[in-house]
């Protein structure tokens, strides 16, 4: 049977050719891969080759014919005996469109005058629970071992985790309980072990992977969003990845500029991760329980300064915060202060003292950077009109600038005065002790911002 | 690359050698249609077509057994079939299709199947070896005597992360096959260009892993290096290496004129040393099979892949609501 060679489109962008050459003629008989002609796309002259066996019956676009269109026959192939001559001599039919119209995709409807959002305001812990003060570093190792205790495929790994006991003491006595089997010294080789850890995940383990500190973990990052976050979708859904990368995130002390960053912004913008960053240790340790037993890959930014404070944590079996919960730390009427992980010591240090100057802020700690409780946002700005947000990342696309973005299209109406995102400033951090403290935001920065959207 | 002249009486049944012969062709037959139907636009963006390198697959999944697992780069349209997933769903993962393996969200360098532990499909180079050392890090965890192939090629052999990984594996002794499907050209690039050694495998041995070159264009000789390297892997002994030596006859993708190697050269490889005609001879030779025998083998695979092709043109596109989902689990 006659079958008509199409023009084929030999690159992601062609639509149109030049026939530059047939190497075949009618009569030759051709074998799959023979090269049949030279064909010029967009990009480059490319052989074309037979797919199917015959013989070349007719020639339909002579060679040096420009714009030949993809999918117009070129040529008819027939077989041993067949009558090349009885064929039509086809005019070249409209390039055949397989694509389907695109499916209508709605503009979204402009907002109308919002509702509020349903926020979920229940408590995290019975309001009898008994109190007891632990730091950070204690919450956040308890977290680790309580998790392990219940769960055979978690385990614990990176530099320093098992013998030293943790480069900042987060993992002590972890390798006592549980052996070296599930709390595991890597070589210092994070792209690697990062790209072990995912893999084992794949496999079915639910692995914690700590960098000693997030600014290291830039080596890793193609795993942690090519690997890990898209995984599941470019699956269809069949393959997840349920890890936890934890470790110090942001500025410690004199460290400089490559030891001092706060990749909050850098992680929020990714699709398939969560991004966690507590600020007080009970919400360190509800959050990492909550973080290990999550299927999705989780971004749990820590913070050094904060490893040593201490806060109360109520004393309650298994402790569990849902990841994307503010909390609101402080009631207020005038201002809406949100922030997160260290930023919030700010935040509340000013609100103490705007309180004494008759300024009532109302502070949102918001826990999880993504999924972002924007509407526990909103919700406070209906009531004080007026937002700061505060962070220690730089200015550019920050998440306070995507913080003013929401609120803009969806409580443009009920803001009093721009919003102002207090940030740290626009440069790499320096290491003279002096200049250091200018780089880093400031609680008095942070009373003057909010001075400035209440016209005080 | 060795020709196939070379090879040994061989120690497998006639019906083996069908099986491989009929595999094989699949693979050949598959990637002829989608390189058909990626003309025809039926398939977008990047396709990479397996064509030349069909025996490094086959011979390996003859090696493995039940519960094993396998991981590739984006060239893994091969993989999959030769693993045994359903050739309709992988051309219709290729078309874009909602009968795709992944709903026609992955396309042709990211599909999965949880079912024939099959973990990809990754696209960024290199990327697949630390996560198939992490399957043979959990298979280890979990002491279930599985082992792992990790497939990446000669191009992918001088990126970082794999020695991290090598490292890694001998140290924790994980049981994992390193395969280096060496067909010799990085994209553009030929292994005499990019590679300071002649034999990558060697770099290995700085680690202390095993390994040894492997004819890939020879079926039989690369299921006996695959078992050789599983059953080392699975006495606990840690990482193995086969660099297995084969040939690519496509461009890099489909819209590579290939002008780094010349048509002779290509020429020369499937008339010398093609992997099927290599069994078919076997088959022949060894009167294990007719020429009768192997049409009928032809026009049943002819079939499969007719049938698969049609799968995914008559499939429709994703809906809509597919866009937002599978984000999180």
């Amino acid at each position: 049977m006659a079958t008509e060679i199409l023009m084929p489109a030999l690159s992601p962008t062609m639509e149109e050719g030049t026939l530059a050459k047939w190497l075949v003629k009618e009569g030759d008989t051709v074998t799959s891969g023979d090269i049949l002609a030279e064909i010029e796309t967009d990009k480059a002259t490319m052989e074309f080759e037979a797919v199917d066996e015959g013989i070349v019956g007719k020639i339909l676009i002579a060679e040096g014919t420009e714009g030949v269109k993809v999918n117009t026959p070129i040529a008819v192939l027939v077989e041993e005996g067949e009558d090349a001559s009885a064929l039509p001599t086809a005019a070249p039919a409209a390039a055949a469109v397989t694509e389907a119209a695109p499916a209508a995709v709605e503009a979204p409807a402009p907002a109308a005058a919002p509702a509020a959002p349903v926020v979920d305001l229940s408590p995290d812990w019975p309001s009898d629970a008994e109190m007891k003060s632990e730091t950070v570093r204690e919450a956040l190792r308890d977290a680790m071992a309580e998790e392990m205790r219940g769960d055979e495929d978690v385990y614990l790994m990176g530099e320093e985790v098992a013998e030293y006991q943790g480069a900042y003491k987060i993992s002590q006595g972890l390798l006592d309980e549980f052996g070296p089997k599930r709390v595991i010294d890597t070589p210092i080789t994070e792209h690697g072990f990062a790209g072990i850890a995912v893999g084992s995940a794949f496999g079915g383990l639910k692995p914690i992977v700590e960098f000693m500190t997030f600014n290291f973990a830039m080596q890793a990052i193609d795993h942690i969003i090519n690997s890990a976050a898209k995984t599941l979708y470019m699956s269809g859904g069949q393959m997840g990845c349920p890890i936890v990368f934890r470790g110090p995130n942001g500025a410690a002390a004199r460290v400089a500029a490559q030891h001092s960053q706060d990749y909050a912004a850098w992680y929020m913008q990714i699709p398939g991760l969560k991004v966690v960053m507590p600020y007080s240790a009970a919400d360190a340790k509800g959050l990492l329980k909550s973080a290990i037993r999550d299927p999705n890959p989780v971004i749990f930014l820590e913070n050094e300064i904060l490893y040593g404070r201490s806060f109360d944590v109520p004393q309650v079996d298994d402790l569990t915060i849902p990841l994307g919960k503010a909390r609101i730390w402080r009631e207020g009427s005038d201002v809406t202060i949100v922030s997160f992980g260290i930023g919030m010591q700010f935040a509340l240090e000013a609100a103490d003292k705007l309180a004494e100057e008759g300024i009532s802020a109302e502070v949102i700690d918001l826990r999880t950077i993504r999924p972002m409780d924007t509407g526990a946002i909103i919700n406070s700005v209906m009531k004080t009109n007026r937002l700061v947000t505060v962070e220690e990342g730089w200015p550019q696309g920050s998440v306070g600038s995507y913080i003013s973005s929401v609120v803009m299209q969806e409580a443009f109406d009920y803001l009093d005065a721009p919003v102002i995102n207090c940030t740290g400033k626009d440069v790499p951090m320096p290491y003279a002790a002096n200049l250091e403290k200018l780089a880093l935001i400031t609680t008095d920065e942070v009373i003057a911002a909010v001075k400035q959207v209440t016209y005080k | 690359m060795a020709a196939r002249k070379t090879t040994k009486k061989p120690n497998v049944s006639a019906e083996e050698l069908k099986t491989y012969y009929r595999e094989m062709l699949l693979i050949r037959r598959f990637e002829e249609k989608a390189g058909q139907l990626y003309g025809m636009g039926l398939i977008g963006g990047f396709c990479h077509l397996y064509i030349g390198q069909e025996a490094v697959v086959v011979g390996l999944e003859a090696a493995a057994k039940e519960g094993d697992k396998r991981i590739t780069s984006y060239r893994d349209h091969g993989h999959m079939l030769a693993c045994g997933m359903e050739p309709g769903g992988v051309m219709a993962e290729l078309t874009g299709r909602i009968g795709g393996l992944s709903k026609g969200k992955g396309g042709s360098m990211h599909m999965f199947s949880k079912e024939k532990h099959f973990y990809g499909g990754h696209g960024i180079v290199g990327a697949q070896v630390p996560l198939g050392a992490g399957l043979a890090f959990a298979d280890k965890y979990k002491e279930n005597g599985g082992v792992t192939f990790t497939y990446f090629g000669d191009g992918a052999a001088n990126q970082g992360q794999v020695y991290e990984t090598f490292n890694m594996a001998a140290l924790w002794d994980l049981p994992v096959v390193f395969v280096i499907e060496n067909n010799q050209y990085a994209m553009g690039t030929a292994q005499a260009r990019s590679t300071s050694t002649k034999d990558i495998y060697h770099r290995g041995e700085a680690f202390g892993i095993p390994g040894e070159i492997v004819n890939g264009m020879d079926v039989l000789a690369v299921k006996e290096a695959g078992e050789k390297a599983v059953a080392h892997c699975r006495a606990g002994k840690g990482p193995y290496i086969l660099e297995i030596k084969t040939y690519r006859y496509r461009g890099h993708s489909m819209s590579d004129p290939a002008k780094y190697r010349t048509r002779e050269e290509v020429q020369k490889v499937r008339e010398q040393s093609d992997p099927i005609e290599h069994v078919r001879e076997l088959l022949l030779s060894g009167k294990h099979a007719t020429e009768d025998d192997l049409k009928a083998i032809d026009k049943e695979i002819k079939e499969i892949v007719n049938q698969a092709a049609e799968f995914s043109k008559e499939s429709p596109e994703p809906s809509v609501e597919e866009l937002w989902t599978d984000i999180y689990a």
